[in-house]
């Protein structure tokens, strides 16, 4: 009789999610093409706002606030398309049964999906950033790097995090949750603020965009790597994006697990073509 | 003997919606008691929409059954769900698990590491499976560029890489060539025998499959389980009945035949471009043949030829539920 050991379940997952990183970056890597149009086609679209700012004679930082706000919509799609889909591509191409009757946790799946994420989003956001600074000339300090490495750590574990929730509905609804995605991008390129300041909205959609992770996140960089913020100047930001980050990871492990088990009730679990 | 897979009284329904010929509701299992003991190949033989795969999915934690309980080495699939995942594995004929752009012993051991197996375990098992499925010479290539033969064998090596100590086969050479399909059978038939203490539970609708493989067969029709015994006692079943196979020309309503006093059960399957029919009728007594004979001449076909051949389950699955499998 195999004995449950915790060591044993923490072995297991910690491969499982090294495993499941292991296929997206070196999947990623197998089919680069990806890195020319993910990269290219998202400066052209901020190339856009860079020259509206331009003709408006705005302040030279707000070429910093959109490319910067370019490079974080990469983590949001990424998030809200990949890593919230995740489960419906496993169930269409007949993966999603063998990693359900593993003994592991979904959570670790979603974490290895979410790390090769991270790792590919950040190559295409660098991109952004580097032709941010080539062809705007934009200018990054990293006076404070703990500050910036802590309000983009937290930024990526609370987006990645809300990611886990999506994916939840996935498993359970499967293709009718694409519209809750698309329900969900344009709203949140508004309200976070990717092309400008949120202190520009009037308050009460301050208010709401507040309740949107990303938005403490945004401000917190462009703060730190456009203003020369300190750790000091964003700790608002810090804590929100820290109860964030917890809230919705605790939210993630609960919706999978309840998604689960209503999937094994209803018999939805595996039903394809839904 | 010790029992591995348990089912107590399963049932299992579905919501199909309200304008449903059905009512809304599915029956897809309708209390199905079985018992099938540790090292034995269990087979479970039935049409397709019998409930065989449902059986399984509940068995393997993906679905819960509305009544009744099941247990896999003791652990009751429901409550003990972590459990019964530690020690199972479940292979879906037709079914192509893995990532594309991964080779073929890339993909194995990803599998292998949702069960943390170690590294270099990992890779001696990927090379012995490959051997086993004769994907050897496939090791380095990727998983896109396989045929769909190939992809399916890779996932029956890929229900092995965890050593499961219960194995769940659903239809597990379901579209697959002749000789991959032997060889299949052949590796699990060898695996039980070298592994006493493992246990196979099969479904198939393949009555050769069932017959050459399994220690006990279970036969399900409209989610129950109608008959469960050994093979050569199924057959023994109908030893007092008489089989005959008929090759008949042109294309009469066969089903008339049912009517036919002395006619237990009947199939046949009618190939068109030569409109020859082969017809299985399993009789009560000998007498009833010449009735049938006469049906089959005023139907308007024409017998080309008669036999009795060995009973197969085939025949046992037509005497007990009044028609073929297909």
């Amino acid at each position: 009789m195999n004995r449950i050991t915790l060591s044993g379940d923490l072995e297991r997952n910690l491969r499982t999610i090294m495993a499941r990183t292991y296929v997206r970056i070196v999947g990623a890597f197998r089919e680069p093409s990806w890195l020319i149009w993910d990269t290219v086609l998202p400066i052209i679209n901020l190339s856009a706002y860079v020259y509206v700012y331009k003709v408006m004679n705005a302040p030279p930082e707000f070429t910093g606030f959109v490319i910067l706000g370019g490079a974080m919509i990469a983590f949001w799609l990424n998030v809200l398309w990949d890593m919230a889909a995740q489960f419906y591509w496993e169930k269409e191409t007949g993966n999603l049964e063998p990693f359900l009757i593993a003994p592991i946790s979904r959570m670790a799946m979603l974490m290895g999906m979410a790390i090769g994420g991270v790792f590919n989003t950040t190559i295409r956001a660098s991109g952004i950033l580097l032709a941010g600074v080539f062809i705007f000339h934009v200018t990054f300090h990293i006076s404070d790097p703990v500050a910036a490495l802590l309000a983009f750590g937290l930024t990526i574990t609370s987006l990645y995090s809300l990611g886990m929730v999506f994916a939840s509905l996935f498993l359970m609804y499967g293709r009718e949750v694409w519209h809750m995605s698309h329900l969900f991008q344009e709203p949140i390129y508004f309200l976070s603020g990717f092309y400008f300041p949120v202190k520009f909205l009037p308050f009460w959609l301050q208010v709401l965009a507040s309740a949107i992770p990303v938005t403490f996140g945004l401000d917190a960089i462009r703060k730190i790597l456009i203003l020369g913020a300190g750790l000091q100047d964003v700790s608002v930001n810090i804590v929100a994006l820290a109860f964030f980050s917890l809230v919705l990871f605790l939210m993630a492990r609960w919706a999978l697990r309840y998604m689960e088990d209503m999937g094994r009730r209803e018999g939805r679990l595996t039903l394809r073509w839904q | 003997m010790e029992i591995s897979i348990e089912s107590r009284n399963v049932s299992r329904t579905f919501k199909t919606g309200r304008n449903s010929e059905t009512g809304g509701i599915l029956k897809a299992l309708d209390d199905v008691s079985i018992g099938i003991r540790r090292g034995e190949l269990f087979g479970l033989l039935g049409p397709n929409g019998a409930g065989k795969t449902t059986l399984i999915k509940i068995f393997c934690t993906l679905l819960l059954p509305t009544k009744g309980s099941a247990y896999v080495s003791g652990h009751d699939v429901v409550k003990e769900a972590d459990s019964v995942r530690r020690i199972i594995s479940m292979i879906s004929g037709g079914e192509t698990p893995g990532y594309g752009l991964l080779t073929v012993a890339e993909n194995l051991w990803f599998f292998s590491q949702l069960y943390g197996i170690r590294g270099d375990i990992a890779k001696s098992r990927v090379k012995e499976l490959l051997g086993a499925v004769s994907l050897s010479d496939q090791e380095k290539t990727r998983m896109n560029r396989l045929s769909s033969g190939m992809r399916q064998r890779l996932n029956v090596a890929r229900g092995f890489m965890n050593d499961p100590e219960v194995l769940f086969l659903d239809e597990p050479t379901l579209g697959l060539d002749v000789i991959s399909a032997k060889q299949i059978r052949g590796y699990v038939r060898n695996w039980v025998n070298t592994h006493p203490e493992k246990t196979v539970l099969l479904t198939t609708h393949y009555m050769a499959e069932a017959d050459e493989l399994c220690d006990r067969v279970g036969i399900i029709h409209e989610g129950r389980i109608v008959a469960c015994d050994s093979p050569s006692n199924l057959k023994a079943m109908i030893r007092n009945r008489k089989v005959f196979q008929f090759q008949v020309a042109g294309a009469g309503d066969h089903a008339k035949l049912n009517a036919v006093k002395g006619v237990v059960g009947l199939s046949w399957t009618h190939r068109i471009e030569s409109d020859v029919s082969t017809l299985k009728v399993v009789l009560s007594d000998d007498a009833a043949v010449s009735e049938v004979e006469s049906s089959l001449k005023a139907s308007g076909s024409r017998i080309l030829s008669t036999e009795t051949p060995e009973p197969t389950l085939e025949d046992v699955f037509i005497h007990l539920v009044g028609k073929g499998l297909e």
